[in-house]
């Protein structure tokens, strides 16, 4: 567990302001403090928790606000499934290590791979959590005083996460397939469908991989 | 019930179940080496779509912004075999100062 906080740690400070700025804007959609920090608590998904915030601010509605955070967190079902194997022990044990999947936990740990290593995920996943909930806290509570999270180029840090994550897994032509036909969902997609479908179609590109040996 | 709190307890609860399903089902059991081959094949894919997410998406739309200094530093560190962080620090940098200066 220790090796995960070590690999989560330059995430953690991005992981922290990014939570802010879910507090921040929670603040400003009329989502109480208390409301914004046990979402981050229990739900645990930067975007979805945006979205949902977002519709709420909005005007939008519980119903659309429900749908938009679950359609971006339905990749979380595949996901989980890629690790699925590595979870031991009761229900109840399998139940709450599995609220610490997000896609950093689970592309640092190799998810998917067959080196995943349960450790480093528990501990990548714990350390992102600590700092997404404390952030949030943070910029619920003290809202206006932080700065705008953009400025500081949190969502292109992300982006070279992502791109250092992916240039790590194309060992084969098998995924670089699987990677090229990802990305063209993504690209195709997103002008045409909500938020989180491009990401959650993107997973059909595995078969592109799967197929060609 | 409030909206915000109706809206945090069902996300929350459906957000668990999607992350459980695989952990819970399947949880120590072996999963057949044919599905286990598919499986690998969903990280390459998935993160590719999450870089063009971050990096080109902006609610429906493709944009070329700031982000995309972050992705050519973040990839610049990628090909000197840079550890993880600096190619986060590298991407934060760029998007930052190329935010700054325009």
């Amino acid at each position: 567990m220790g090796r995960g906080v070590r690999v989560a740690a330059p995430l953690m400070p991005a992981a922290l302001a990014l939570g802010a700025s879910f507090g921040v804007l929670a603040r400003t959609a009329h989502v109480g403090a208390v409301a914004a920090v046990v979402m981050s608590a229990t739900t645990f998904a930067g975007s979805a928790q945006v979205a949902a915030v977002s519709v709420l601010g909005a005007g939008g509605g519980v119903a659309a606000a429900v749908a938009a955070a679950l359609l971006l967190n339905a990749r979380y079902a595949p996901i989980g499934i890629s690790i699925g194997e590595s979870f031991r022990g009761r229900f109840l044990r399998r139940l709450t290590e599995a609220q610490l999947v997000v896609d950093e936990s689970w592309a640092l740990a190799g998810g998917g791979t067959p080196a995943f290593d349960r450790g480093v995920f528990l501990g990548a996943g714990a350390a992102l959590w600590v700092a997404w909930t404390g952030g949030t806290a943070i910029g619920a509570l003290l809202g206006g005083v932080i700065g705008n999270p953009s400025s500081l180029g949190l969502d292109g840090a992300f982006a070279a996460l992502f791109l250092a994550l992916v240039g790590s897994q194309l060992r084969s032509r098998r995924a670089l397939a699987a990677a090229a036909g990802g990305a063209l969902i993504a690209v195709a997609l997103t002008p045409v469908t909500p938020p989180g479908v491009p990401i959650l179609a993107a997973t059909a590109a595995a078969v592109a991989g799967w197929r060609r040996v | 019930m409030s909206a915000a709190w109706a809206s945090v307890i069902a996300v929350g609860a459906g957000t668990a179940a999607l992350k459980a399903v695989g952990p819970v089902a399947v949880g120590g059991r072996r999963l057949p080496p044919r599905l286990l081959e598919l499986l690998s094949m969903l990280a390459p894919a998935l993160l590719a779509a999450l870089v063009i997410d971050e990096g080109f998406a902006s609610g429906r739309s493709l944009v070329l912004d700031a982000r995309v200094a972050g992705l050519a530093a973040g990839g610049v560190a990628v090909a000197l075999r840079a550890p993880i962080w600096a190619v986060v620090v590298a991407g934060a940098a760029a998007t930052a100062l190329v935010r700054l200066v325009t």
